[in-house]
């Protein structure tokens, strides 16, 4: 278990250290001078240059590099390039509301997979267990946009229950108002992620009950649904954890839409609008703290399920 | 009519997804010489038209016609899908060769490179060229290219490699074909089903991601109609004309949906070892 949670361990630092040098010279190599892009097309020559200089866009390029993920190293995300606020610390505040948001997504995701996908994969072949299919089906192609108009025109508009949009600036000093501004965006991305996730758990579960275990213990003398239940079920939470990962990762670039559609203030949000004055500094770390917290998910996932599934252990030691 | 064929009609999920991906090419085809409006065209004393005569779905606040501004915006997607199709296969035919026929150290790097540039979520890479670019739909169309070109080339590979160890390859190779004579007459043919599998779902999600990518402006231009524009445009005026967002979202879902069930059904009439490899899904891929 050490040994893979090592061998991992330093999978996961090369990924952290290629993300950062894709991330970083596609912001720097591709295009053409940084300093002219910040300060647009109206500004003169010496703006320019005083501009590089204060960037230190003069030094070479690995020495830009070194001092970014120096700084990083010591928990230092860099400045805005317009407002000279600090990244690390605006980042910690948005997170207050994107990580609440990702949490309540996530979990209203696997309270309708869950149930439904094994419901769907026991009732396979009547016309219960078609529809289910059919409805997950045609829920997973609808675009997380669109599904946050519908559920804002729904309950917003017409029956007046949540608001449309918007967070309250009192934050959760009133817990009560911002958990009624989350849920309908959550809501928005853990049905559309969901239906997403009912199809892999009904195919997951379809195929622990054509697992030897699963039939040695209906031979046994359970029912086929008793055997499905208590044997086959483990095996199904076990291919959840795998795709969790990915699922995380969709839920996140899910929640960049859906703060700028319900305007929240979040970390999805703060990252658009940066894209949108090129401030260069804060994207690159942005987009690193993401990339990051992906790869980092991934990495916990893939120890989880080491850990909990006998088979890959034997193998592995 | 070849049995792949037979087989892909013979299924009602099939049939579904072959008439809905014909219909939205043929509207985008059609949209290119004839919309009943001028889609660009405003009309202010016509805006908020009901759905009626002679806009069968209404105008929007600037009066432009909505059916029409629809039906551009099958040009947009198609093209994006397209177009970030040749990219993916393009991507995902380099690397899975070059992570299943050069020599160990360079197909181990890749590998791990793969594995690595999986975990970049396609709109963040979208956000990178962007804020490098600016948004426009060719941002799109290589990011989602790109992004699917890598997962297409982690499924790829390990066919890529089944395949080259087969007995017609290794005659190839006695027979003096070079390993790029080899990958095009008799490795490429042969994962060609997985590959065209890969790509229908690779391009529902790029429907998709240009929808997203629009709605937050890093696609479409505001001269170009786009179902995600549209949507970002009619939202602002969702509290008194909540309908008209209807339509758009109607045609991003019908699209992914014939795109999705065409490539469930491709996999299904192209891959005979299926029934025996169980019920295996796609995993999960969401950008919008």
């Amino acid at each position: 278990m050490i040994r893979y949670a090592l061998t991992r361990g330093v999978l996961l630092i090369a990924g952290l250290l290629v993300s950062s040098v894709i991330i970083f010279l596609t912001l720097r190599v591709f295009p053409g001078d940084v300093a002219q892009l910040i300060a647009g097309t109206q500004a003169g020559p010496e703006t320019v240059a005083a501009l590089r200089e204060s960037l230190g866009l003069n030094k070479p390029l690995t020495a830009q590099y070194g001092s970014w993920i120096g700084g990083i190293l010591h928990g230092d995300l860099g400045t805005s390039q317009l407002s000279g606020a600090s990244v690390g610390a605006e980042l910690a505040e948005k997170a207050r509301v994107t990580v609440p948001l990702g949490i309540m997504s996530l979990t209203i995701a696997l309270l309708i997979a869950v149930p439904f996908g094994i419901l769907s994969a026991m009732m396979r072949g009547r016309s219960g267990g078609t529809s289910l299919n059919v409805a997950a089906q045609a829920v997973a192609a609808v675009p997380v946009i669109w599904a946050g108009m519908m559920l804002v025109v729904v309950f917003a508009l017409w029956l007046g229950w949540l608001p449309a949009q918007g967070f309250p600036r009192t934050g959760w000093s009133t817990p009560f108002r911002a958990f009624e501004a989350l849920l309908l965006p959550a809501l928005t991305i853990g049905i559309v992620e969901g239906a997403m996730l009912l199809r892999f758990v009904r195919s997951a579960t379809l195929q622990a009950a054509g697992q030897d275990f699963v039939r040695t213990a209906a031979a046994k003398g359970l029912t086929r649904r008793q055997a499905l239940i208590r044997h086959g079920i483990p095996a199904v939470g076990l291919s959840i954890v795998t795709v969790l990962g990915l699922q995380v990762a969709g839920i996140i670039v899910g929640s960049v839409v859906i703060e700028q559609l319900f305007t929240l203030p979040g970390i999805g949000r703060m990252l658009v609008a940066d894209v949108g004055t090129r401030d260069l500094v804060k994207v690159q770390s942005e987009l690193l703290v993401l990339t990051g917290f992906v790869l980092l998910i991934g990495f916990v996932v893939d120890l989880v399920h080491h850990a909990v599934d006998p088979r890959q252990r034997a193998e592995v030691d | 009519m070849p049995r792949w064929l037979r087989s892909l009609l013979s299924s009602g999920p099939g049939r579904f997804g072959v008439i809905v991906v014909l219909l939205i090419a043929l509207t985008a085809l059609v949209s290119l010489f004839w919309t009943p409006f001028d889609p660009m065209l405003s009309d202010v004393r016509g805006r908020w038209a009901e759905p009626g005569w002679p806009h069968l779905l209404g105008t929007d606040g600037t009066g432009r016609d909505i059916l029409s501004l629809v039906m551009a915006g099958a040009r947009t997607t198609v093209f994006v899908a397209v177009g970030a199709g040749i990219v993916a296969t393009l991507v995902g035919i380099a690397l899975a060769a070059l992570g299943a026929l050069t020599a160990r150290w360079v197909r181990e790097t890749v590998a791990v490179l793969v594995d690595i540039l999986i975990a970049f979520p396609v709109l963040m890479i979208a956000m990178m060229i962007s804020a490098v670019w600016g948004g426009s739909l060719w941002v799109v169309v290589f990011s989602v290219g790109i992004g699917f070109g890598v997962s297409i080339a982690r499924v790829t590979r390990p066919e890529l490699r089944r395949v080259q160890q087969s007995d017609f390859v290794l005659a190839g190779r006695a027979n003096g074909l070079t390993t790029g004579q080899n990958l095009v007459r008799h490795l490429l043919p042969n994962v060609a089903p997985v590959f065209i599998v890969q790509l229908s779902w690779s391009m529902a999600v790029a429907v998709l991601a240009e929808a997203g990518l629009s709605y937050l402006g890093f696609g479409a231009t505001l001269t170009e109609a786009s179902w995600g524009t549209l949507l970002a445009d009619l939202q602002r005026y969702i509290g008194v004309h909540p309908l008209t967002v209807v339509w758009p979202g109607l045609a991003i879902t019908l699209t992914v949906l014939g795109l999705n069930l065409l490539g469930d059904a491709l996999r299904e009439a192209t891959d005979p070892t299926l029934s025996h490899r169980g019920d295996e899904i796609h995993e999960p891929a969401v950008i919008a």
